[in-house]
């Protein structure tokens, strides 16, 4: 269906792809995984004509095709489905759906008739989308549907998806995998572009590994593993699995009373909850997105008005209700927050500059005239020990924040919030959107640093990673603890049914 | 360093593309264009009266657009520079008329303080309607500008004008308050020159911002403010602080400018001196790139163009003065452009792509 021959890409500098050489028969679906930055999303949108090649062949059917724009690719039956939607929020489906390719003559537009086409698809591969529907109701797994129907209602035959999953969550992958069996059963071909591995061998026939800019391993699915997956996309060995020896475990270092916190929109979205947090253990929280994990994090780091919030917070035996993000931090608490675009870093600020945020006002980083200025030097070392202790790269500490990869950009926040030596650790979602082999080294910190004695807790919608590192696992379902399993025996069933009913 | 000299380069294109347009212009009215330019840079530039009346033109510009700096460092849009610098150099004047037999020791400082105070409370009232009541700083800034002109027009009339003045200004103030003009100690500059101390002060305050912004750890709490406010917030970071403590500094800078008008220049309250200088000083930060130095640059820049206009319009044929204008506006829509010639310059492949 579609061949890519030696195709070359360089940015400035950076060779993104490296002859690189992909074979995607008709009618199958197609992984091709890699970690950030391995050239996975530029060879596919060259494909799709967004960015030419410097040189190689792009063959689609056999034939030898220029495709210079995404209007070339779409003529010739290719879709792209980008990570990022393109919907306009307040038009309805089929009007999102039309854009672009509207039907009817210049002067009149035939939204009923595309209205009914759109219908037609939405049955035939059982997509559930009304067309009438504005974007804006949609959930984030509807919305993504429809972006597989505008490029069905383009007729593509081959469809690219680019980290679909990403923003989905664990119920809705299932939903979304399911309707690309039956896209591939209707004859479509799929190219998903992903970087996890449990997906790959779940929904792919082929696999496609790529790294540093070069197609490094082409393989059957049936006839691979997650560990050979994972030591072709990093280079070397990759363990999966956490190993951890039993927990030291101490008094209780967090002990929530029944909190609960309405989000700024007025919902009540924590809903009396209670637990401890002891030092020396990590207690997770499994729960599918939305059921009040952000805003109880946001609460247990002080960065919810008190007027939001009823309960009492008690940490090392005081209350600490009303106390706000700075004090906390002075007493120990650190806090790696789920967004890091949003939260965690200055994107624009310097590497420095992001490394000293929360301990910016006080020495040794504000020093002289009663502690005013910055102490440069100070600070490059700060950034320096962070930047080498956990292999932050490039290890550059004048960089943009926003110049780093997404795993580099999550060690530097990692390495900051380490640095004050926690005796409480508030995670969420540590490994969203990391490589690999960073993955696997942000695990092994989390374990260190509870070994050291801090109270660790653990909020992630990765179900493996939450029962993995938890030393007890609390699931929470509609801002309340649905109940506590031990995540050494709990099967996932188990914990999948108290994430979605409740109990 | 380099850094900054690579963002000077958009600026420097913007210019130079604002004075082609402009000659293209002027050859259109029926005026050479090159007889124009020479006239304006020329008289702009010659020794001392040129240069002496463009430093004293870009002395408020410096101010305005250090205040209007500090602002978008914090992502605040201040667009009440002028209303802050009304009130600033009304109560500059008010101390001392009101002060006036007392001796230069005192009465300078005093003067200085009260165009600082008046100038940062006119700005913090927006700060503090911003950060404890959610209210757009542009809306209130824009209403008090219109509140701050009537209010000083209404004092100068009704209070403080000396009887039988057909001239809408105050009382003179006192010789204590007056500092000196540059005049007197450069040879060969007139003193008739109004250009004063206040050069040296808004030439400090470039260097004192600078320091303020990226030196000190309140610097870093409104840049980070400005910068990403959510994360500001998790730094423990008081967000509500730093919008009040940006705007009350970004008001006493352009108070600043009280100080040039009333202490340096007419010694005394003049309504409606301000040339749009609190208006001039956004464009002057955004040429200058929100850098103290850029903003030097800018504003001797747009002191250049305000004061070789008055030349244009003696010596030539069918230009008047407002071609300035047309180059002001016309620099400022390249630099508003840039985002466009960013684009259209990567799509010719001149710009490293975002992998």
């Amino acid at each position: 269906m579609l061949e890519l021959r030696q195709i070359t890409k360089r940015f400035g500098d950076v060779l993104a792809n490296d002859q690189v050489d992909i074979v995607v028969k008709p009618g199958t679906i197609h992984a091709i995984v890699g970690e950030n930055g391995a050239g996975k999303s530029t060879a596919m949108r060259i494909a799709y004509g967004f960015y030419t090649a410097d040189s190689g062949q792009i063959l689609v059917d056999g034939q030898v095709r220029d495709i210079k724009s995404p209007h070339d690719a779409i003529a010739l039956g290719i879709g792209m489905v980008h990570q990022h939607f393109m919907l306009v929020e307040d038009m309805t489906v089929a009007e999102n759906i039309v854009l672009g390719a509207e039907p009817g003559t210049s002067l009149s537009l035939d939204l009923k008739s595309a209205a009914a086409q759109i219908r037609q698809l939405s049955e035939e591969f059982k997509l559930a989308v009304n067309p009438n529907e504005p974007v804006e109701h949609l959930s984030v797994g509807q919305q993504q549907r429809v972006e597989l129907l505008k490029a069905l209602y383009r007729h593509a035959r081959l469809l690219i998806l680019d980290e679909p999953t990403a923003v989905l969550t664990p119920l809705e992958v299932e939903e979304f995998f399911t309707i690309l069996r039956r896209m591939r059963e209707q004859g479509k071909t799929v190219i998903i572009i992903t970087h996890k591995l449990s997906e790959v061998l779940a929904i792919s026939d082929e696999v496609t590994v790529m790294r540093d800019g070069k197609v490094v391993g082409r393989v059957q699915t049936k006839d691979t593993n997650a560990a050979e997956l994972a030591r072709m996309m990093v280079g070397r060995e990759v363990l999966l699995r956490v190993e951890k020896p039993d927990p030291k475990v101490g008094s209780a270092q967090l002990e929530v009373r029944n909190l609960s916190v309405v989000a700024n929109d007025g919902t009540k979205r924590v809903k009396g909850i209670s637990f401890d947090v002891r030092s020396g253990e990590i207690v997770g929280i499994a729960g599918v997105e939305g059921n009040g994990q952000t805003e109880l994090m946001e609460a247990l780091a002080g960065l919810v008005d008190l007027s939001r919030m009823t309960g009492e917070t008690i940490y090392a035996g005081k209350n600490i209700n009303g106390v706000g993000a700075r004090r906390r931090r002075e007493l120990g608490i650190a806090h790696i927050p789920e967004d890091r675009h949003r939260r965690g870093l200055l994107l624009d600020f310097s590497l420095a500059e992001n490394s000293i945020l929360g301990v910016h006002y006080r020495p040794p980083i504000a020093a002289y005239a009663g502690n005013i200025f910055l102490d440069e030097g100070a600070i490059q070392r700060r950034a320096n020990e962070i930047i080498k202790a956990f292999d932050v790269r490039p290890p550059n500490a004048a960089l943009p924040a926003r110049a780093l990869s997404g795993g580099n950009q999550q060690k530097l926040i990692i390495g900051r919030e380490y640095h004050v030596d926690p005796k409480l650790l508030l995670v969420s979602q540590p490994t969203r959107g990391v490589d690999i082999g960073a993955i696997e080294f942000i695990h092994r910190q989390l374990v260190r640093l509870r070994d050291d004695g801090c109270a660790i807790l653990l909020i992630s919608a990765e179900l493996e990673e939450v029962t993995s590192l938890s030393d007890r696992l609390l699931v929470i379902h509609e801002g309340k603890i649905a109940g506590e399993v031990d995540p050494k025996v709990a099967t996932m069933e188990e914990i999948g049914l108290l994430m979605t009913r409740g109990h | 360093m380099a850094k900054f000299a690579r963002d000077l380069i958009f600026p420097l294109i913007a210019v130079v593309a604002a004075f082609i347009v402009g000659g293209i212009l002027i050859l259109l009215v029926g005026d050479n264009p090159i007889v124009a330019y020479r006239l304006l840079l020329g008289s702009a530039l010659s020794w001392p009266d040129g240069i002496g009346y463009t430093l004293f033109h870009a002395t408020p510009l410096i101010f305005t657009g250090l205040a209007v700096l500090v602002g978008f460092r914090c992502g605040l849009f201040n667009i009440g520079v002028e209303g802050q610098l009304y009130v600033a150099a009304f109560a500059t004047a008010w101390v001392g008329i009101t002060l006036a037999h007392r001796s230069a020791w005192f009465l300078v400082p005093l003067c200085f303080l009260a165009a600082i105070l008046a100038g940062a409370l006119w700005g913090a009232i927006p700060g503090v309607l911003k950060a404890y009541f959610g209210s757009h700083e542009v809306i209130n800034t824009i209403m008090l500008n219109f509140i701050a002109v009537a209010l000083v027009s209404y004092l100068t009339q009704y209070h403080y004008r000396e009887a039988n003045d057909p001239i809408l200004q105050s009382s003179p103030i006192g010789w204590g308050a007056h500092i000196a003009r540059l005049g007197k100690f450069i040879p060969g500059l007139p003193e008739r020159i109004p250009l004063n101390l206040a050069f040296l002060l808004a030439l400090l305050c470039c260097l004192l911002v600078y320091l303020f912004l990226w030196r000190t750890k309140w610097g870093y709490e409104i840049r980070a403010t400005g910068s990403n406010p959510s994360a500001a917030e998790y730094g423990g970071i008081s967000i509500r602080k730093q919008i009040v403590l940006a705007m009350a500094v970004s008001g006493a800078l352009a108070g600043m400018v009280g100080i040039n008008e009333v202490m340096g220049y007419r010694y005394r309250y003049y309504d409606g001196f301000s040339d749009n200088y609190g208006f001039t000083g956004i464009a002057v930060a955004l040429l200058g790139r929100n850098h103290p130095v850029g903003v030097i640059l800018a504003a001797l820049l747009f002191a250049v163009l305000q004061h070789g206009g008055i030349y244009v319009d003696g010596f030539s044929e069918h230009i008047t003065k407002d071609i300035v204008q047309v180059l002001q506006g016309i620099i400022i829509l390249f630099v508003a452009a840039e985002a466009f010639f960013k684009w259209s310059l990567g799509r010719f492949g001149f710009r490293r792509l975002r992998a």
